[in-house]
């Protein structure tokens, strides 16, 4: 009895493919999470690594919970160990950013975004921050907000979707989307465990919904100004991580899981500007639409952290993407390259959305692509250079 | 029955031990048990082997506010590799008072010191040289700040978190990494840190490391004989939790040999001069003196007079190579590292490399005052 019962408990353990860390014990955990910690805080600080896409983070100890982001200091890291620098010179800067309320270790302590800066202080490679804050800086009063659908894909540690059968796969597409039911929805309890952190942290998380393929789900980040929508989106995305990490299973954004008759993961991005949002606004999209058309090569290389390489598995023109190669616009047409939602083409006003950036992107890149084209008129395949 | 054997399953396989499996819910039913004025005062010590901590317990009629107030007492010896069987006795001396996370307030952790029964210092007593060395250089207020690195292994001695019979994929993604395929055990990390918090420990900071299920904290900045205090304390409180968690701690400097890195205690000094305008004069001077030195401080800096460190000191993986001293600005690979915020400010501190992870930080903060500040030279220390 005990010969099979662990037989079957030892298939089941292989069968669920979730991280040994998972199996350790909550209860002890929380002995010491609930342990009163003084005056001190615990500031969590967060970058993005040398390939464009990691999360890296460390801790330090503050002597007073800090207010703002100015009262937080400056810090540094080996980036030799982050794909960033080399080993005989590789202190690199870490500037706060953007600070949230921490969902993990809880009031008072935080989590703070970060951008990297190299040894001469320069930005680094990945940092496409500093120069998104700049663009949006130059376009102020034009009040550009948007709105990020982040689609991901909950993995095993194996690195099979998480639900699916160890040597196969489910049924197919088709009864998932935004589905209810074991059979439906694999992996709720991630989700809904994400959506209350970002909501606690102050994260401007504004939905969520199950996918067309089995264990991917979306959530929505907006409608943020300028540059939060980065800072915001960025933010949500490491909660999301570690949030899988404390459930044992793995999140990830790459545009293409699964080859062949499934649906990739995207990161449909939203756009207005005041004007737009105004009665006559569709002129506004109208325009933006037409100079987004002239400059489809620019963006695609924006729109994934290897210049479109990720995206060409994704953009096929089937499963509600368009085709990398061609631009097309539409009202209520999944199959574009950007949509305008019905509503918007009955009310002549509101926001359209831009389908092609994929599930890693970065949002930096994405929203300053945008500015770029539809607001300071950019053509060509190089970014303008602004001085001051 | 069946949830139990699942569960004493699923403890097997994943290689913790079988206390961890023991009810929570049950112990905390007794651990809400009001305890009157008693208190519970935990001593603690080092033992035998340099690296090893052990401790028991003892009942007080009311909370002792001091260090003064804690009496002597003794143990066994023979038992812990210090005494012969026929003459075991020894004393343990009270050195440094902190809140208990484990029991809560009011109870206590206390480090002490070894005696032997003449009341002079155990062999591994490292701490009464320490002290006085630091008295006499009080006036120069050196401080410390030491980074603990760590390995957290399963019961079966293999790292926490890697494949039963083989490895993980190779070191990239796991340093500072989060998510569960780059971060192993992050559990233990956050339990420890809030741990110290409450003890009282200065613990300033902690980050996942280049190899999975290898972590790292970092105690500081402290002043004196407080640094190998706070960090034997914050030792002694991983290991605890991770006792509680079922997993083990390693302060091995080389657990994995080959392409995987090697676990320090990278040891950052100034002084007040150092802190101050033009302090890197001052602190390249103590460079040059450490650079005359160099077999005495690797003797210094583990257990095993420089047997540990000669598996991890290889030039490769972040560290210089053990026989060659050198020093460099925002180097990685020096023996000495200049953080480059002070090459550019000319003034601050500099981090000491060479420390393995299982150093005894008296004999580490010891040789750094020796050799800087009393400017001792040659492979003996100077009697005062």
């Amino acid at each position: 009895m005990i010969a099979l019962c662990s037989k079957v408990f030892q298939a089941l353990i292989e069968k669920m493919a979730t991280s040994e860390s998972a199996s350790l014990s909550k209860t002890v955990k929380q002995h010491y999470m609930d342990l009163s910690q003084g005056d001190k805080v615990q500031a969590m600080y967060i970058w993005i690594d040398g390939t464009g896409e990691g999360l890296r983070c460390k801790t330090r100890t503050l002597d007073s919970e800090p207010k703002n982001i100015d009262d937080l200091p400056e810090w540094n890291f080996d980036g030799s160990s982050t794909y960033q620098s080399e080993g005989s010179n590789s202190d690199m800067y870490l500037i706060p950013a953007a600070m949230f309320r921490d969902p993990f270790r809880k009031d008072p302590n935080k989590l703070v975004l970060c951008e990297v800066l190299k040894y001469n202080r320069k930005p680094t490679e990945t940092n496409l921050r500093l120069m998104c804050k700049k663009i949006m800086e130059m376009v102020e009063n034009q009040v550009p907000w948007f709105g990020m659908e982040q689609e991901y894909t909950i993995l095993g540690t194996d690195g099979h979707p998480f639900g699916w059968p160890s040597n196969g796969f489910p049924g197919p597409q088709g009864p998932y989307y935004c589905g209810v039911g074991a059979d439906k929805a694999y992996g709720r309890d991630i989700v809904e465990a994400h959506y209350r952190a970002c909501l606690y942290a102050g994260v401007m998380i504004c939905g969520t919904n199950a996918e067309v393929m089995p264990a991917q789900w979306e959530f929505q980040v907006g409608p943020c100004e300028g540059i939060n929508m980065g800072d915001h989106l960025w933010a949500a995305r490491f909660i999301l991580h570690r949030v899988c990490e404390d459930f044992g299973v793995v999140a990830s954004f790459d545009p293409k899981p699964i080859p062949g008759n499934w649906n990739g993961a995207g990161c449909h991005t939203n756009f207005s500007t005041k004007e737009m949002r105004e009665d006559g606004g569709l002129r506004g999209i109208e325009d933006s639409i037409e100079k987004l058309g002239r400059r489809h090569c620019y963006h695609i290389r924006a729109y994934d952290p290897k210049g479109g390489l990720d995206n060409a598995r994704r953009l096929t023109g089937h499963h509600e993407t368009s085709n990398i190669h061609e631009f097309s616009a539409g009202v209520a047409n999944r199959g574009a390259s950007i949509r305008i939602p019905r509503s918007v083409g009955q009310d002549k006003k509101g926001y359209f959305e831009d389908r092609r950036p994929s599930a890693n992107c970065d949002p930096y890149a994405v929203t300053e692509a945008l500015i770029r084209t539809c607001l300071l008129s950019e053509e060509g395949e190089e970014p303008k250079e602004y001085s001051k």
